[in-house]
């Protein structure tokens, strides 16, 4: 079957490319909604190093991704069955290094084409089944398995007293954390810091909201999320060192491109942990999509979503990553092409 | 119901480089009608694909089904007509063996050699064709067209805004495409290249599905040369 490929070729500038996609292989899947990563925005804007772009285009983009299975000769899905698609493919199974850590293994819009595409093959075992959850937040699977995946590895590693939290950031990956957080520590404080009022408004869920600049002399946590990223990263982790309490962990989860000054000399004294958190595998996709079974849980998740108009055409592309670049959160869009 | 018609009657006699039906020429690893065969099937609107074979090719086609794994799918091949409208009555006297005949039933026709054709402009048909009952997928015209009745001197260059070029599918409620051709004249029938056209001289209106220009028919040495390069990796941008 000639498959449609919409890639990246040029920051700006996409392509279509044909391919023959084989039936009998892999399960063939047609996304139904997409929703755009900063990651993917990155690309399509050119924000990133020259020669990764070099490297890395052309590519299609997209990881966040919920579709429909048209074909699955491996007897797993049945057709017409409506699935989350994980954009991890891993090449070996390991003991000790997570899936989406391995550096062997392929992750859509990153080293391999992403689910830009009239129909995606992709092996059944990288598919989780989803009923009774609308396509809208369905879609957003991803992204709170990236959330969930960073609650998880605080929980195995952070010390036991979890009674507050701080969570670093006002946009769409401090929410989806904070989403995480209460429903997995329902027990725990959350206060959130950020720069914009009315971003942080949204988060009506927290126990307290700080803007960054006006936080309280006597503020402290036990642990903390970063979900800046970007340039103000250096700034949100030089005030978490500063609050935090000793032993405490803080999970660094926002990207940036340049390289970030840490304060050593308090990070030693309190004897802190941190721990980079990036993606998610299998088992964190389950737990989202075991979260959104929760009427409260979409909700939340639907109130930081615009959705545009469905994509038909290959315009409509151009359309959403610029839609996206005038939405305080996530982008989500119908895929009809 | 729905039905999706996947024409083949044609033996290929524009492609001069085979004496097998230009159809079942590979494109990359398989042969096209394959491709465009596994992509109906993408559609999960449709309740059977019949396909319309030339008899000469009837078995060969069977087997090919079997080869691709296909022969357990909601497929039926029927025995194609003449022409192009003869297949699609063929078709429909095959579906109305079958299944049946029901004033809703829609079919959506398609040339076996198109198959760049896509799951959004199937979809789109079957939309248009339950709502309007009839509709033809087009792309608005690049080139000028230029008419000429003598074939030697231009007869008039139409205005190219209100051009488009026809591809398929042509999709059609069942009944009123029956009701409509009924209606002709044997020499109506006999000037009918398209089936969109037995709408269109009873005056009744078809719906424009916006097509592909990636859609292509796969008629001549060229077309089938662009269609490999395309298949085996090549890129357009637009």
């Amino acid at each position: 079957m000639i498959n449609y490929v919409y890639r990246l070729v040029s920051p700006q500038f996409i392509s279509i490319d044909y391919s023959n996609i084989n039936v009998s292989n892999n399960a063939i899947v047609r996304p139904l909604y997409m929703s755009i990563c900063h990651a993917d925005q990155r690309y399509f804007l050119g924000a990133r190093n020259s020669d990764i772009l070099s490297e890395k285009l052309p590519m299609a983009l997209i990881h966040e991704c919920c579709g429909e299975v048209v074909a699955d000769r491996s007897g797993t899905f049945k057709r017409g069955q409506k699935v989350v698609l994980i954009p991890n493919i891993p090449a070996k199974p390991s003991d000790y290094i997570l899936e989406n850590y391995d550096e062997c293994s392929h992750f859509a819009s990153s080293n391999c084409d992403g689910f830009m595409r009239e129909f995606v093959d992709i092996p059944a075992d990288r598919l989780l089944p989803y009923d009774k959850i609308p396509p809208q937040n369905a879609v957003l699977s991803e992204y709170l398995s990236v959330a969930v995946h960073s609650v998880t590895r605080l929980s195995k590693y952070a010390h036991e007293c979890r009674d507050n939290i701080a969570v670093w950031g006002d946009g769409s990956l401090a929410y989806v954390v904070c989403c995480a957080l209460r429903e997995l520590m329902p027990k725990a404080k959350i206060t959130v810091i950020g720069k914009n009022l009315r971003k942080l408004s949204r988060f009506s869920f927290a126990h307290k909201t700080y803007l960054n600049n006006s936080l309280p002399k006597n503020f402290h946590f036990d642990h903390a999320f970063e979900c800046v990223g970007g340039e103000f990263s250096g700034e949100a982790i030089e005030d978490i060192i500063k609050h935090i309490k000793p032993q405490g962990t803080v999970m660094l989860m926002g990207v940036s491109e340049n390289k970030i000054p840490v304060n050593t000399r308090q990070l030693l004294e309190k004897g802190l942990m941190l721990i980079g958190s990036s993606r998610s595998g299998k088992e964190d996709f389950a737990t989202a999509l075991n979260l959104m079974q929760s009427v409260r849980v979409r909700r939340r998740l639907g109130s930081i979503v615009y959705e545009d108009a469905p994509v038909r055409c290959l315009d409509d592309i151009y359309r959403v990553f610029s839609t996206d670049l005038n939405t305080p959160f996530k982008t989500i869009f119908e895929w009809k092409l | 119901m729905i039905f999706g018609a996947v024409l083949a009657g044609g033996f290929g006699t524009r492609m001069h480089i085979s004496s097998m039906p230009k159809q079942f020429l590979p494109l990359d690893d398989k042969p096209i009608i394959i491709h465009t065969i596994e992509k109906m099937l993408t559609c999960s609107k449709f309740d059977a694909v019949f396909v319309g074979i030339n008899p000469t090719w009837a078995s060969y086609m069977n087997d090919l089904l079997d080869n691709y794994d296909l022969s357990e799918e909601n497929i039926k091949v029927v025995i194609g007509g003449e022409n192009r409208n003869d297949t699609i009555f063929n078709i429909i006297a095959g579906i109305e063996e079958e299944y049946g005949e029901n004033d809703e039933n829609i079919i959506v026709t398609h040339d076996a050699v198109r198959p760049f054709v896509t799951l959004r402009i199937i979809e789109d048909n079957i939309e248009a064709a339950l709502k309007y009952g009839a509709c033809d997928t087009v792309v608005p015209a690049t080139d000028t067209i230029v008419v000429s009745h003598k074939n030697d001197i231009i007869s008039d260059i139409p205005n190219r805004i209100y051009m488009y070029q026809g591809q398929t599918p042509q999709s059609f409620n069942i009944k009123k495409l029956k009701e409509l051709y009924a209606r002709l004249s044997d020499s109506q029938k006999l000037v009918l290249t398209d089936a969109c056209n037995i709408f269109v001289m009873n005056n009744e209106e078809v719906k424009l599905v916006q097509g592909e220009v990636s859609n292509i028919k796969i008629t001549t040495v060229n077309d089938y040369n662009i269609a490999q390069y395309l298949a085996t990796g090549g890129a357009e941008s637009d």
